[in-house]
């Protein structure tokens, strides 16, 4: 099993991420995250996917998904040449006696804080998945409250898009 | 010009060549049937149930290679047609279904006769639609009918809210996009070519794909000129003629005996426009070893879905083989051909000719021709069609293959004979007749001249068969206790009723069932254990094909 990171440009219509979902569902893909996001391009949203499998799950994937009408682009990210981010926001217990070692740990991730009360505190971190890994598990001793991730999103570096690629329905 | 949505529903039909369309009328589609009482033009032929007018647009697709149309009312209408939808899909066949809904404002209320056909038929057609504004309805009609007929065919949904067929806008009209498929690059070929010629001992399996793509031709001078046997599965038999020489027939679970042992001995496949169903394949792991397998084939996805491809062509097969044929050489197989023709003659030699389907299915030779459309059911009959039928030409072996939908034969032949305007013949068996034989009212209103060979032998025969083998002959719920009277049924319908009991009764019989001008209903008497033969058990290799038992 290895992950793999789907980018794809899908029409920003109702039901499509049905038409996706239900597509991973009935073909027995399983998926550790789907991110899906405005574009620059109104009439398209972005789907950012983090498969779990292997390359015969990999390769069936994008070109099933690919046959939808409303996929207009997809690849598979290259994972030496493309940026991954994940935003996370994490609760924590954090009695003012432990508030100070939790700042330092701030720091270092390069994490920030966005609210405080008297016992709890929630953070902001930014980064490639892995580093939220390990966030996550630094800070766990702590008392996790509550947290969310948003999921990968991803863009190739230079000046290649996605939107340059072709569409299956296209070349057929 | 300022129309209603249901009137832009018919120019748009029109506009797509239409003027034959399968449906039911009902609350949520009576403006568009009010539609099609004012036009006057469109030929609508009413069914008794929605799944038969799903089959029939089916039927008809198949048959004629046109986009089939069904319409149906909102709700259970709807739902009525998603097995007629779900086997268009897995067999690839286009077809446009028009669905009426409540009213948009009601959408999502649970109102009466509503439903979210939509979500249901997501999961079955290669796309659909809910039209909630009637300036985008044109378009979604124009490009429906692109998509079900464009590429790897299929079908395709409209869901049309209530207030969308009565409101009203400009409407202009417009040609129908053409679709053709994109042109193969030679060099794509090169190495295809070079591996055909390097094959001592290729065969060719055809499939649906060489119907779906008007293959026939090229299939035949590229079988000629390569010099290869040539195989079929079920959705290809038509696509190459059955009475030429290099034709093993078809191959898979009930394929003969010859195509298996040529199989094995085979040492590249070319499979064109066909997808390695399990039933094809069998042991998919056992299937490619010591073979070389190019894949031609329109839909990326099938590529090395079943079966890995040594080589593959994503492309139109037809447009493959044309740009193929070029490139290659008249080569000398003939040693090999010989082998192949060995195997095929000893199967001939020892097939049980006693087998009264047999004997029913070949003397129908006699009162077809190489046009005539046969239909078929699900189950033993379909498969003894499937062998003893020789189908010359595409689009005459009308057959539900992928989702094995018994209870499509009736609505198929129906939609057959409409789309062929000639006498159609329909192979089904008492099992799936009692699941269809509602539209034999549609036949007779329609007046059409359907000969219905019923092979009936009490039981659902093809479960029987595998309770037989796999089973311990444990025969659970397959032995049907009626006590249909099929001549009197067929009389009560308004069509004509013959038996066919023993060997005398069959010339007779058909002699006098294509005669008749309507639906001929023939009730044929076979053995409660007569056995489809040659069979591959399922996930089998082809080394353990069951000949006699």
């Amino acid at each position: 099993m290895k992950k793999y990171t789907i980018t794809a440009l899908v029409s920003n219509r109702s039901g499509v991420l049905t038409r996706v979902s239900g597509l991973f569902a009935r073909r027995g893909f399983n998926i550790d995250s789907l991110c899906v996001c405005a574009t620059e391009d109104e009439k398209l949203s972005r789907m950012t996917i983090v498969l779990n499998g292997d390359d015969y799950t990999l390769a069936q994937m994008t070109k099933q998904m690919d046959k939808l009408i409303d996929v207009k682009k997809i690849t598979v990210a290259d994972e030496d040449a493309s940026i991954f981010r994940e935003l996370l926001l994490i609760k924590l217990a954090a009695p003012a006696q432990k508030r100070s070692e939790l700042l330092e740990i701030k720091d270092v991730y390069k994490a920030k804080v966005v609210d405080l009360s008297p016992e709890s505190l929630v953070m902001e971190i930014t980064g490639e998945p892995n580093k939220l890994d390990g966030f996550v598990k630094v800070v766990e001793p702590y008392g996790i409250l509550e947290m969310a991730r948003t999921g990968v999103t991803a863009l190739a570096r230079g000046d290649k898009c996605l939107n340059d690629l072709t569409d299956y329905n296209e070349m057929i | 010009m300022k129309l209603s949505g249901a009137e832009i529903l018919i120019r748009c039909l029109k506009e797509q060549g239409i003027d034959t369309v399968f449906g039911y009328p009902g609350g949520c589609v009576l403006d568009i049937y009010d539609a099609i009482y004012r036009d006057g033009t469109l030929r609508h032929i009413l069914t008794a149930h929605e799944q038969g007018a799903a089959h029939a647009a089916d039927g008809y697709a198949r048959a004629t290679g046109r986009t089939g149309v069904v319409i149906a009312t909102s709700g259970p209408g709807a739902t009525n047609l998603v097995t007629g939808i779900a086997t268009a899909y897995m067999d690839s066949v286009p077809l446009v279904a028009i669905t009426g809904n409540v009213t948009v404002s009601n959408l999502g209320r649970d109102s009466f006769q509503e439903v979210d056909i939509a979500g249901i038929t997501m999961p079955v057609t290669k796309h659909n639609y809910i039209v909630k504004d009637i300036k985008n309805l044109a378009a979604t009609i124009r490009e429906a009918f692109y998509i079900a007929g464009a590429g790897r065919k299929g079908p395709v949904l409209i869901d049309i809210p209530k207030n969308i067929q009565t409101e009203t806008c400009e409407f202009e009209g417009a040609d129908p996009a053409p679709y053709s498929p994109r042109p193969v690059a030679a060099e794509a070929l090169a190495a295809a070519a070079e591996a055909i010629r390097k094959a001592k001992r290729p065969v060719i399996l055809a499939g649906g794909g060489c119907i779906g793509s008007e293959a026939a031709q090229n299939l035949f001078a590229f079988a000629k000129k390569i010099q290869a046997p040539v195989c079929s599965t079920l959705m290809g038999l038509g696509a190459y003629p059955a009475s030429d020489g290099q034709f093993l027939g078809m191959i898979g679970m009930h394929g003969s005996d010859a195509a298996a042992k040529t199989f094995r001995r085979a040492d590249a496949v070319i499979a064109c426009g066909m997808r390695f169903s399990d039933r094809v394949a069998g042991d998919r792991v056992k299937f490619h070893e010591g073979k070389t397998i190019l894949q031609f084939d329109i839909d990326a996805a099938e590529i090395d879905k079943n079966v890995p491809a040594d080589l593959s062509v994503m492309a139109d097969v037809n447009e493959i083989l044309k740009t193929l044929l070029p490139l290659l050489e008249q080569a000398d197989r003939k040693e090999w051909l010989k082998e192949a023709a060995a195997y095929k003659e000893y199967e001939e030699a020892n097939t049980d000719k006693s087998l009264p389907a047999y004997r029913i299915l070949t003397a129908l030779h006699k009162y077809v021709d190489a046009d005539t459309r046969v239909a078929t059911d699900v189950g033993q009959h379909q498969m003894w069609a499937a062998q003893y039928c020789k189908f010359e030409k595409p689009r005459t072996f009308i057959s539900s293959g992928g989702l094995g939908t018994m209870g499509f034969g009736m609505g198929a032949a129906i939609g057959a004979c409409v789309g062929s305007k000639k006498r159609t013949v329909l192979v089904t068996g008492d099992g799936s007749f009692h699941m269809d034989l509602n539209e034999l009212c549609t036949a007779v209103s329609q007046k059409l001249p359907l000969v219905i060979l019923l092979m009936d032998n009490n039981t659902l025969g093809m479960v029987r068969q595998w309770q037989t083998l796999f089973y311990g002959k444990r025969y659970s719920q397959t032995t049907l206790d009626r006590k249909t009277d099929y001549v009197k049924l067929a009389e009560a319908f308004g069509a004509k009723g013959l038996v066919i009991a023993k060997e005398a009764d069959i010339a007779p019989a058909l002699r006098e069932a294509f005669a008749c001008d309507g639906p001929v209903l023939v009730d044929c008497k076979i053995g409660i254990d007569d056995k489809v033969l040659p069979m591959i058990p399922p996930g089998k290799s082809f080394d353990s094909i069951i000949t006699k038992i």
